[in-house]
């Protein structure tokens, strides 16, 4: 196996005449934690969503752990199973309980028995501290739960890389710590992270590189203590300007 | 002396009370109620429904509704599958399907299937067949509409999530879209119940042997013998006995889903 994990290239992707991605190269190492940051409609979470399929490319090439996912003759179902998916707004099924949540897909995709599906689910329902909760459906979860409910989901697959959707965005102040705890603990077991975020915070401490995007191009990137911690791009200052201190801003040019 | 609005009101409520009133009056004194009696609660020919009116007229009408449901449920989940694929001429067939048996009434489709198709095919269906096919043929056009709405109705990030675990579209649409879209029309599909109740009295149409009658037939055959409007009443009855609690149970299911609606046009 190589040591890199992603390896994204030329990416380019529009919906109608609207160029979201410009042409990207993402690499990403096997254990390595990858921060996308940038402004709305800069095109990350595009980004992200074009690493398992979930957006078809118009033109560039993405492998994964060897696979490449643009080759019309990729079993894209097959490959998915090895890329994790974590969305901002949790997407449970609403109508299974936690414990089948995180056993349906292992059981229908993976094709493993009851007993071993179960015995995988609580340990990983264990990892992010809601072995609980199995019996309990989503809709009795707080937003904090059900998002690791849904981190516990992907890594009942045994992922190789998991793909973190602005995870915390449609949570409570108070729920975030809870999840982005888990998503440390996860990198500190080496786990290959790509995370959409507005985390700078998390971006900072548990990142080994951040990129920063706007407008559908990578404008800057590299170790987070110099993304964040000393940018050199203007588009970059700015944003992180706005971002770590708001209430020193005016309203955003228009332009 | 002009009436102040409100008082215009209230004046216009009591003359309104009164008027009903009067005539309530007039017709009690006017009607024959021993004719009235006797038309609507003939006590003796009451007796000599029962117990069949339930042992067959009602039993053999929730078993014809359960097949028809059955039949054009399956059928609609199809023709919904049908309406919502990515192959054109599937949705066209579809779209004709439902337009036309919507468009055309359940009786036709009884009568075309009891003595249309025996003639040009020369195939006769027996009782049990020929109410499941009719029923379901035009149930199923209207429940496709439901089911689909349904469909489209469960969020798409349910697919999305189904999808990056790696199922493949079929899979995702088995395991996760149809049961949450059949929770969601649950109300809907009640009250599509209540309907082909309803209709299964259109099977009156063909000969029925005596332990075949449903609760029209029954109801009619009574009366031949029974010169009075008692056996429609009790029949009637018996109907509101299946489609009372069903419309109950339609709106619970509602309120318990927190009123989200489906639109189904």
């Amino acid at each position: 196996m190589s040591e890199i994990s992603v390896e994204i290239t030329g990416l380019k992707k529009s919906f109608g005449s609207l160029d979201v991605l410009k042409g990207i190269d993402v690499t990403v190492n096997r254990g390595d934690v990858v921060c996308i940051i940038g402004p709305s409609g800069s095109g990350k979470s595009t980004l992200l969503r074009c690493v398992n399929l979930l957006e078809e490319p118009n033109d560039g090439k993405i492998v994964v752990n060897g696979v490449e996912l643009t080759d019309h003759d990729v079993d894209i179902d097959r490959a998915r199973t090895k890329i994790g998916m974590v969305f901002q707004s949790f997407n449970l099924f609403s109508h299974l309980n936690v414990l089948a949540n995180l056993t349906v897909a292992q059981r229908k995709v993976l094709k493993r028995g009851e007993k071993e599906a179960q015995e995988i689910a609580l340990r990983n329902l264990d990892r992010v501290g809601l072995k609980e909760k199995a019996n309990s459906m989503p809709a009795q979860l707080s937003g904090g739960q059900q998002q690791r409910v849904a981190i516990a989901r992907a890594l009942s697959m045994d992922p190789d890389v998991m793909l973190f959707d602005e995870p915390t965005s449609a949570l409570d102040p108070e729920l975030v710590g809870d999840v982005l705890g888990v998503m440390r603990q996860l990198a500190d077991e080496g786990m290959t992270m790509l995370v959409v975020t507005h985390e700078m915070q998390f971006a900072r401490e548990v990142a080994d590189k951040v990129i920063f995007m706007d407008g559908g191009y990578i404008v800057e990137e590299g170790p987070a203590a110099e993304v964040i911690g000393n940018p050199q791009e203007p588009r970059t200052q700015e944003f992180l300007a706005r971002v770590l201190d708001p209430t020193h801003h005016g309203p955003s040019d228009p332009a | 002396m002009a009436l102040s609005k409100r008082k215009r009101a209230e004046y216009f409520r009591y003359s309104q009370y009164t008027l009903l009133v009067v005539i309530a009056l007039v017709i009690a004194f006017l009607a024959d109620w021993e004719q009235i009696r006797t038309a609507f609660f003939n006590f003796k020919t009451m007796g000599e429904m029962f117990p069949n009116v339930i042992t067959i007229a009602l039993k053999n009408t929730l078993i014809y509704t359960a097949l028809g449901f059955a039949f054009g449920l399956a059928l609609g989940l199809v023709l919904a599958l049908m309406k919502l694929s990515s192959i054109a001429p599937y949705r066209w067939i579809a779209t004709i399907y439902i337009e036309f048996f919507r468009g055309i009434p359940a009786l036709l489709v009884f009568i075309g299937l009891a003595f249309g198709v025996p003639l040009a095919f020369q195939i006769q269906f027996d009782i049990y067949s020929t109410v499941m096919l009719a029923l379901g043929i035009v149930g199923a056009a209207y429940m496709a509409e439901t089911i689909r709405a349904g469909i489209q109705a469960v969020p798409k990030g349910q697919v999305e999530a189904a999808r990056s675990l790696g199922m493949s579209q079929g899979r995702a649409m088995i395991t996760i879209v149809i049961p949450q879209a059949f929770r969601i029309i649950l109300p809907p599909l009640t009250n599509e119940l209540i309907l082909l109740t309803k209709d299964s009295s259109l099977i009156y149409i063909i000969g029925l042997a005596r332990d075949q009658y449903e609760l029209t037939k029954f109801g009619r055959e009574t009366l031949s013998r029974s010169p009075s409007l008692t056996p429609i009443l009790v029949v009637g009855l018996c109907y509101l006995i299946i489609t009372l609690p069903l419309g109950y149970l339609s709106r619970y299911l509602e309120r318990r889903s927190g009123g989200k609606k489906v639109s189904v046009l």
